[in-house]
């Protein structure tokens, strides 16, 4: 998997570059800066790219802009946004071209290695990796709307499959099995009164849409 | 020039009856000129101190009005401002001191002084051409009853006595032209005398500004104090639990791999609870996306994440100091907060606009009113730090609703920064 990564401080630079190597992962570039940042994600296309929000030389958005505006350039470009904080302002800009292969998580999730490139291979695969203090604050957002009408476990099926886990990885994650799973997305799609499908991904942007409203 | 909004025409006829009602104004600052006078005169033997005070009241009041009705003929058609510190409420010997120490006391007995000549003469001068010219231009029907004209001698015949005509023409004329010079004149008079001296002024701005730099100064330290306390007890204690659980893991990772294993993940639990403590103290100093969005962004942002719906409405064309930024997200944050926890709002808004080298914050929502800043400390709060950078804020919330926060921060934009997809398009 070729992967681009974004990152000023280089600590954390080396550090990301070692871990992704470590799994099977070619470092195509690192850079640490929003225009530098482009231009790699424009030259080498890579499978995934793995960048800070904050980046030289304005130290503002400049990671998620150079993101937004590459992918605008190549759509579907897969794209890993990491930050100190979460915005759910952030998250449903890098979510409104509907394109998939979004990523989204706190620097933090770095810890846990194991579904930090779990995340990665999402991401590179089309799929989506939205931080859980994101989906927890959108979920809690809609409480008092028709998330009501949800029994506990549909609702924390939900946020699984907001924070872009496929079926049988929320089946491995909460201890149900897959056909538990997918009867709870079928009861919390009915609920929400979203158009069923079949396609995981396709699934969980439809349902970030929902929540993101 | 007596009006800005209607300058070629001054409206002589309403200008005459404000000259008679000035007369007697000043006819009445006269009588308490004389009041002040022996009040100042049986000041010697104490029973007119009292009387000064009262006096001195009476006097303000009088002013006060002046200040109001001579701001009409003034360019800028504006009121003239109050000069006074408020007298002392209780205390006779504090409110006698206060009087007679307070500058303006004096200066208050000179402007009635000259008011009383130099003023009466202007004000007078509209209705004395007026009444003059009338009687001249009825003389010659009346000649037969008083034979001397104006004391220029005896009156031969009818000839002489239309000879007035000539005068009550000049006179006329000279009431058209001048009644609004003397009304402005009688203005400007008075604004010299009434305004508040630039050493009062800058008194007064001294003042405001020893009292908000206490109030910042306060703030600031107990904002320091809180984050001090928040990373002592926060991430300085968990840091030092992750360093003894590594200590810990490495002198079992010969002979207990397994409990080994256990203290590294408490040790990256602990981490991780660090980092959040650390990222909900750096969202209460700054927050990020204040920095990486500005004010803009950053009440966007907040705005998704809040539970009632949120207009926003925000055209700034660049963007205000991080002092300002910062002061007036985090009020907007204040009153959102408070209309969704006690107005029980469905729906708020904020609008953000510019101009005349001010920031104008308007936040409004539709719950039930009835905030009052005198009671609230968050709004008290917010107007303390507003006022750090003469920044005010006014609270408009009936009982029933709706509650509408207007706040009014002077500053200066700087240029937007050049957005990275429109200087690589």
């Amino acid at each position: 998997m070729r992967v681009v990564i974004a990152e000023d401080l280089a600590l954390l630079r080396d550090g990301l570059i070692r871990l992704l190597q470590a799994h099977d992962c070619e470092v195509v570039a690192a850079v640490e800066s929003g225009p530098e940042l482009l231009a790699a994600l424009l030259e080498h296309r890579p499978d995934v790219a793995v960048v800070d929000v904050r980046l030289p030389p304005t130290f503002t958005d400049e990671g998620l802009q150079a993101a937004i505006e590459a992918r605008r350039q190549v759509p579907g470009l897969p794209i890993l946004v990491l930050s100190q904080h979460v915005e759910q302002l952030y998250a449903r800009e890098l979510l409104s071209d509907d394109g998939g292969a979004v990523g989204y998580l706190l620097k933090d999730r770095v810890f846990d290695i194991g579904q930090f490139i779990d995340a990665v291979r999402r991401v590179a695969a089309g799929g989506t990796a939205m931080d859980p203090a994101v989906i927890s604050q959108l979920l809690a957002k809609h409480d008092d709307g028709p998330l009501a009408a949800l029994t506990p476990r549909e609702r924390e099926v939900l946020g699984e499959m907001a924070e872009g886990r496929s079926n049988s990885a929320i089946a491995g994650r909460l201890f149900i099995t897959d056909k538990a799973v997918s009867k709870h997305i079928n009861n919390i799609f009915t609920k929400l009164d979203l158009p069923p499908s079949t396609d995981d991904s396709r699934r969980v942007l439809a349902v970030l849409a929902y929540l993101n409203r | 020039m007596a009006r800005t909004h209607d300058p070629q025409q001054p409206r002589r006829f309403d200008l005459l009856v404000w000259s008679l009602l000035l007369v007697s104004h000043v006819a009445a600052g006269a009588v308490l000129l004389a009041l002040f006078l022996v009040a100042v005169v049986l000041s010697v033997v104490w029973v007119g101190l009292p009387l000064l005070v009262t006096i001195t009241r009476l006097v303000r009041v009088h002013a006060d009005t002046h200040r109001r009705l001579v701001g009409r003929f003034l360019d800028d058609g504006r009121p003239v401002p109050s000069p006074y510190r408020p007298l002392p409420e209780r205390g006779l010997s504090a409110q006698i001191s206060a009087v007679v120490t307070d500058p303006t006391t004096w200066r208050d007995l000179s402007w009635l002084t000259v008011n009383s000549t130099a003023g009466a003469v202007l004000v007078a001068v509209p209705g004395a051409l007026l009444a003059h010219g009338l009687h001249s231009a009825v003389f010659p029907l009346t000649w037969r009853w008083e034979t001397n004209w104006y004391a220029l001698g005896p009156v031969a015949g009818q000839g002489d006595a239309n000879r007035a005509l000539l005068t009550a023409a000049l006179l006329l004329l000279a009431a058209w032209v001048l009644t609004p010079a003397a009304l402005t004149g009688y203005a400007r008079l008075n604004r010299i005398m009434l305004a508040p001296t630039e050493k009062a002024r800058l008194a007064a701005r001294v003042a405001h500004l020893a009292t908000s730099r206490a109030e910042t100064i306060d703030a600031q330290a107990s904002e320091v104090r809180r984050i001090e306390r928040d990373l002592h007890d926060g991430a300085q204690a968990r840091l030092v639990a992750l360093g003894m659980s590594l200590g810990m893991a490495e002198e079992m990772l010969d002979n207990d791999t397994d409990a080994a294993r256990r203290m590294l993940s408490e040790a990256r639990e602990a981490t991780r609870q660090a980092l959040t403590e650390l990222r909900d103290l750096v969202r209460g100093i700054h927050p990020p996306v204040l920095v990486e969005r500005g004010l803009d962004g950053a009440v966007r942002a907040l705005a998704v994440t809040q539970h009632l719906p949120i207009s926003v409405d925000i055209d700034l064309p660049g963007r205000p100091a991080d002092p300002v930024e910062s002061a007036a997200y985090f009020a907007v944050v204040e009153i959102l907060t408070n209309a969704a926890k006690h107005a029980g709002a469905e729906r708020a808004w904020v609008r953000i606009n510019y101009g005349r080298g001010r920031m104008v914050v308007l936040v409004g929502d539709d719950g039930r009113g009835g905030a009052d800043p005198a009671k609230g400390t968050g709004l008290r709060g917010i107007r303390r730090r507003l006022s750090a950078f003469d920044g005010t804020m006014n609270v408009v919330s009936p009982v029933g609703g709706p509650t509408i926060v207007t706040m009014e921060l002077p500053c200066a934009l700087s240029s937007p920064k050049t957005s990275l997809s429109s200087a690589t398009d």
